[in-house]
């Protein structure tokens, strides 16, 4: 028999699966594929940042260069504009990872609040040279190979290798968390001077998550380039992509596995949504900004976490009043017997 | 290249970056008393320049009267954020939860700006504007030469509250430890909430210069925050003096780069300069090296 848990999280994955069968308009299809690649990437950073604490506002880093490679390579390489082309989304993560390194090795020298600040300033140093390099085609963007699946059809592809990345990267995070490495960057978290002290390699550790996470950012980066067709560097090196990322792992539940691809499923397809409603995008900002605060104002421990306590919580009332209830009745038929 | 387009650079980087250091202490007293990272800072000081500019388009108040009004007005704001958003932070995950709620606040301001100016960018107006004079072959604009003023007026008011007053006291002890400030009866509290009000008043100021020298609209904050934040962050977090010279820094060699190579490098060069100088010393120019607590 499937554990109740587990059954939750298969019907979640089969709900997923069916939603472009049921839905075929490509605009609800295509706000689907956009939410998949956001609870990959809410994943892959809740991975590094929920599980060790250090929060990073730089993971467009790693999707702008996850998309930068796949424009690369399909126009230098003159690919055929076809499915082919998604055996370039692992070399996006590669790459990603590449960068990863040399950035996490100099951000994680510091403690958590400077960390912050420092993943900002190296995305801005990859925003700033996206647009001032040549080879990046600047402020215009690079076009991608030109991709013929016909109108209805298009989204359908991109929205299942968006499905394969979610699982994929939720089976890593659950890996992680059950590991000895999860452990240790959980150990990380809690106290960073007592895990060096107990023997934890807490800057490899830390480096370790850190080219992890990048690794599934930048393969979504590199889906998303291709499901765009066209890339412009405001676009994929992001701030506001920095900040959604870790709002959907806070809004959901930071360091849970369950948390961030909840909050990316909330936020982005409300977005979206919004988006594609309200054609006044300050109005938006306005919900948004105001959705947000109340979440963290009074749930900061997340959707998930806030409900998880508050079933436990109404659990044990029930069974105090089940106790209540019955007490007076077994007192009277034990005749007295003491309670 | 000349020697004189160097000088000029290197005034530009004087009295610009004094503006930035203003609003960079702002931004350092609030992290350094509270362990508060106020990513509202940039829109807040669009929002001080958008005052500026509704004063000075409705009423006709010119910008540096409107000081009187838009300094105070701005203070409030920062008490309101303070009481109803950031003062109610508490726990270890203080610090990542602030930045969270101050972009959570910023989008609110953005939102409502964008409503009430629109997108439009807008540069602030007044007869000294325009106009400089020329001291050698280097020329100096009023509007630069005020700014630098009334930073370096302002930066210095604020040190000699610090420095010589009995609240001062209280901020420096706060600043120095919480928990021992606290035990020798300062009200940190309510210290907290008037540095909040403090580091945000200074955003009108700085807001007022920033929004005279340069057009803006409400997501020029996103530029300005990553360069505030990479000030304090350079100048060590929580130091005052540190936030100082590396505002009137990192502006001196970002236009230092603009002259030698391109312009288009001179924001890179402020981010490239931060990784380097954190390779070296982590805690930043003047910061604290982090010490264990607990």
């Amino acid at each position: 028999m499937l554990e109740k848990k587990n059954l939750w999280w298969l019907l979640g994955a089969a709900a997923l699966a069916a939603f472009p069968l049921i839905v075929t308009n490509p605009s609800d299809t295509s706000i689907g594929v956009f939410t998949l690649l956001f609870m990959a990437c809410a994943t892959s950073w809740n991975m590094f940042s929920g599980y060790s604490g250090y929060i990073a506002l730089g993971s467009s880093v790693f999707y702008g260069c996850g998309a930068y490679t796949m424009a690369l390579i399909s126009i230098h390489a003159h690919m055929a504009a076809g499915a082919a082309m998604f055996w370039l989304v692992p070399v996006g993560g590669l790459v990603a990872m590449l960068v990863a390194l040399p950035f996490g090795w100099i951000a994680l020298r510091v403690r958590r609040h400077t960390f912050v600040v420092i993943t900002i300033a190296v995305f801005f140093i990859f925003q700033l040279a996206a647009i001032n390099f040549n080879f990046t085609g600047g402020t215009s963007g690079l076009a991608l190979p030109f991709i013929q699946w016909g109108f209805s059809y298009y989204n359908v592809p991109f929205y299942y290798v968006a499905l394969g990345l979610v699982i994929f990267v939720t089976f890593v995070s659950a890996g992680v968390r059950r590991s000895r490495f999860g452990l240790q960057l959980l150990a990380i978290r809690d106290d960073e001077d007592r895990a060096l002290g107990l023997g934890v390699k807490v800057t490899a550790v830390k480096i370790a998550g850190f080219t992890m996470s990048a690794f599934t950012i930048g393969m979504a980066g590199a889906v998303y380039a291709m499901f765009i067709g066209q890339i412009y560097p405001q676009f994929v090196f992001d701030p506001v992509f920095d900040i959604s990322v870790a709002l959907m792992a806070f809004l959901g539940g930071l360091g849970t596995l369950a948390g961030p691809l909840l909050g990316a499923l909330i936020l982005e397809a409300s977005q979206q949504y919004l988006t594609v409603s309200f054609s006044n995008g300050s109005l938006y900002l306005i919900l948004f900004g105001a959705l947000f605060l109340i979440v963290i104002m009074f749930m900061p421990r997340g959707i998930v976490v806030y409900f998880k306590e508050r079933v436990k919580r109404s659990a044990a009332t029930k069974v105090a009043n089940l106790a209540e209830a019955s007490g007076p009745a077994t007192i009277s038929s034990a005749g007295g017997a003491p309670s | 290249m000349n020697s004189t387009a160097l000088l000029s650079a290197a005034k530009d980087g004087l009295l610009t970056g004094s503006v930035y250091a203003l609003m960079a202490t702002g931004l350092t007293l609030i992290f350094g008393v509270m362990d508060i990272i106020n990513v509202a800072q940039g829109i807040l000081v669009i929002l001080g320049a958008y005052l500026s500019y509704a004063l000075q388009v409705h009423w006709h108040i010119d910008l540096f009267v409107g000081l009187l009004i838009t300094i105070p007005a701005m203070f409030v704001v920062g008490i309101v954020i303070e009481r109803l958003f950031v003062g109610r932070l508490k726990g270890p995950e203080k610090t990542a939860m602030s930045i969270l709620v101050t972009y959570a606040v910023s989008l609110l301001i953005e939102g409502a700006l964008n409503m009430i100016f629109s997108v439009n960018d807008v540069q602030l107006q007044g007869w000294y504007v325009n106009r400089s004079f020329a001291i050698g072959s280097i020329h100096f604009g009023y509007i630069y030469v005020a700014g630098f003023v009334l930073a370096v007026g302002l930066l210095s008011s604020l040190y000699y509250m610090l420095y010589r007053t009995r609240f001062g006291v209280s901020v420096r002890a706060s600043l120095a430890d919480q928990t021992s400030a606290a035990l020798v009866g300062i009200d940190v509290k309510r210290v907290s909430t008037i540095c909040f009000g403090i580091g945000v008043a200074v955003t009108a100021a700085g807001g007022m210069i920033y929004g005279a020298t340069n057009s803006f609209n409400a997501s020029t904050s996103y530029d300005l925050i990553s360069r505030l934040l990479t000030i304090i962050v350079l100048g060590g977090m929580g130091s005052l003096g540190g936030a100082m010279i590396a505002g009137v820094g990192m502006v001196f060699i970002g236009d230092m780069v603009g002259v030698i190579w391109s312009p288009v490098w001179s924001s890179m060069s402020y981010f490239i300069v931060l990784a380097v100088v954190l390779l070296f010393r982590p805690q930043g120019l003047f910061g604290k090296q982090a010490v264990r607590v607990a």
